[in-house]
């Protein structure tokens, strides 16, 4: 039986007598699960406050766009014409749905005296607001009125708001221009950078299409999510007369799907970048081998000597190993203990919220025993294999 | 000395070694029978490149022969395997060396306890054993001495509490005073004779004759061949 506690103690003691040496080997590891542990942590960080922003938006909402379906976060649906007034009115018909507002939009260019801003711009209906509640800091939202008889009002996310009338500035009632047409500002939404009309003012004055960009539709109880978007599905592929679901001309994007779209971008980004840093790993490793290779060429005498009293090839195998593992294993965890201060402050500073996951964690710590143990296994097999006498008689 | 002729502790039946480095073949050892019997203090002496350390190494185990038997106990042990020979040499065979005893950057107590390790023993009874033995080589207060810390006597004391710690059947001192000064040669020399009259077997190879004076029987190697089974040195004896 190898007495693991005690070679563990052994291996302790060895790497105590060379604290300087020690700690440079261990840096590469250090280095490596740190910076793991950062990016992975990050990721999440920001995985997670996409999904705060998606569910802000509200979990009851569906969105539907024109066009096939892609992979990736759905964006407006851009030139295809297949979404009409008449897709919305059935909808708001289905069981489960509580509102519904087509959508026309486009890019446009925003001014006010000299300064100018590109933003989104949202053809809306009135229960546009309702369906993805927005927040107003200033004023309120278009008029039942404004939606049908081309008005020329229009409400400012704040962040344009910002661009054009810098900070704190109070604008109802003011006047910006787009496409050179004057529209007066009725509200400011918080925490948004897009600028909302009437959906008739869009079609009519700014876009010349009456066609929509997407529908967006809230539904009443959110447990039946599955069911209403089967519904809708349904009833759309009815109405634009299509038989094999193949061949949709729309796609639907609930907020779940946006969520796992969007996390499987930062994902992806993660995995990447965790990557890069396993690269740095790597090095640590080979680092620790090269210093096994050293520290067996070193002990050989002391090798030769336990062979005499008894040792066995095994008993000097796991001596080594242990060694090796002891090292990348207090190098994780220190990795793992700078890596997570490091996060607190990059993700303070870009104010994403602070996770560290147990996952991230285990995940580090078992790569660094792997290191270990991958690269702390050829010294410690031919440490193993010295003859006893050739080693005795080493100098 | 009352010697048992039927059951040799060792037993070198036709031993042979030889060296082959690339092309060069060296016969260290050309056919040696030796018997070495319980409680014998033998000496093991020779010029250097007589063969003595050859012998050494194969009665320590720490090698095989080329051919010929080595019973150790009554049992052929000549074919054995690397990790068979090492646990021979863990419950069979105390090794002291002329220098290079103990790991240098451990306990004494720890230098103890290794054998004890690799035989398996629980930790309780390793630290107890470990003591009691420090305390028959008169080193106790040590234990805690990190081994680079003592000097070249208590260094050699030490080796033969660690050697003694198994109770193995031979004690095998490879030039044991070497690296020591006349008087500390001399106490370690006394403190070895002492454990003989207790009952231990005890090999020494040296090649100084005021050491070997110490043994019971001295065996004279050379050129790879035994000259003396009981070889009678020419100095008077140091023994007082």
């Amino acid at each position: 039986m190898i007495d693991i506690k005690e070679l563990t103690i052994l291996a302790l003691e060895e790497l105590k007598g060379n604290i300087a040496r020690t700690t440079l080997t261990m840096l590469g590891i250090v280095i490596g699960i740190g910076s793991v542990i950062t990016i992975m942590s990050l990721g999440e960080g920001s995985t997670q406050s996409i999904v705060d922003q998606i569910s802000t938006f509200g979990t009851n909402v569906i969105t539907v766009f024109p066009g096939k379906a892609r992979r990736g976060p759905g964006m407006s649906g851009g030139t295809f014409d297949t979404l009409v007034k008449q897709d919305a009115t059935a909808i708001l018909e289905l069981p489960n749905i509580e509102a519904v507002s087509g959508i026309v939009s486009g890019q446009k260019t925003l001014v006010f005296e000299e300064n100018s801003v590109s933003s989104s711009v949202n053809g809306v209906e009135y229960d546009y607001a309702q369906i993805q509640s927005l927040e107003f800091s200033q004023g309120d939202f278009l008029n039942e009125n404004d939606i049908y008889s081309m008005t020329r009002n229009v409400v400012l996310g704040d962040e344009i708001v910002e661009e054009l009338f810098g900070e704190e500035a109070f604008v109802v009632g003011e006047r910006v221009r787009i496409d050179r047409k004057t529209f007066k500002i009725v509200g400011i939404i918080k925490d948004s950078s897009s600028a909302i009309v009437p959906i008739s003012t869009a079609q009519k004055i700014l876009f010349g299409h009456d066609h929509y960009s997407s529908i967006s539709v809230r539904v009443i109880d959110n447990q039946i999510m599955e069911q209403t978007l089967t519904n809708i599905e349904n009833l759309l592929l009815k109405q634009h007369k299509i038989s094999n679901p193949d061949n949709a001309d729309f796609y639907l994007r609930s907020p779940q799907q946006m969520i796992e779209s969007m996390s499987n971008v930062t994902g992806i980004l993660t995995t990447v970048l965790s990557g890069i840093a396993a690269i740095s790993l790597l090095v640590g490793g080979i680092g620790i081998m090269n210093i096994m290779l050293v520290t067996v060429t070193e002990r050989t005498k002391d090798i030769g000597l336990l062979k005499a009293i008894g040792a066995k090839r095994k008993d000097i195998l796991s001596q080594f190993l242990i060694e090796s593992l002891v090292l990348t294993l207090v190098g994780g965890v220190l990795g793992v203990v700078i890596g997570t201060v490091l996060t607190y402050f990059v993700s303070t500073a870009m104010s994403i919220p602070f996770v560290v996951s147990l996952k991230s964690i285990l995940l580090a710590v078992g790569v660094s025993a792997t290191v270990g143990l991958l690269f702390g296994f050829y010294p410690a097999k031919k440490a193993s294999e010295l003859n006893p006498i050739d080693a005795l008689r080493y100098e | 000395m009352k010697k048992n002729k039927n059951n040799p502790l060792i037993k070198f039946d036709r031993i042979t070694k030889t060296y082959i480095t690339g092309p060069v073949k060296y016969q260290a050892l050309k056919g040696i029978d030796i018997e070495i019997y319980r409680g014998e203090f033998i000496a093991i002496i020779g010029h250097s490149g007589s063969g003595k350390s050859t012998t050494m190494n194969l009665m320590g185990a720490l090698d095989s022969p080329t051919s010929g038997n080595y019973f150790l106990k009554g049992k052929n042990i000549s074919h054995y395997n690397q990790d068979e020979l090492a646990e021979i040499r863990n419950k069979e065979i105390g090794f002291i060396f002329q220098s290079y005893n103990l790991l240098p950057r451990t306990t004494v107590l720890k230098n103890v306890e290794r054998p004890m390790l690799y035989a398996g023993y629980p930790e309780e009874e390793r630290k107890k054993r470990a003591i009691e033995m420090l305390k028959a080589v008169g080193l106790a207060d040590k234990a805690s001495n990190l081994s680079n810390h003592i000097s070249g006597g208590q260094i050699q004391r030490v080796a033969i509490a660690r050697a003694l710690t198994m109770n193995p059947s031979i004690l095998l001192a490879d030039e044991p005073t070497g690296n020591l000064d006349t008087k500390t040669a001399h106490q370690v020399m006394k403190f070895l004779v002492q454990l003989n009259k207790k009952g231990s077997t005890i090999i020494l190879i040296t090649h100084e004759d005021d050491i070997a004076v110490f043994a019971n029987r001295i065996i004279k190697i050379t050129d790879g061949l035994i000259e003396s089974h009981d070889y009678k040195l020419k100095t008077t004896s140091f023994i007082t």
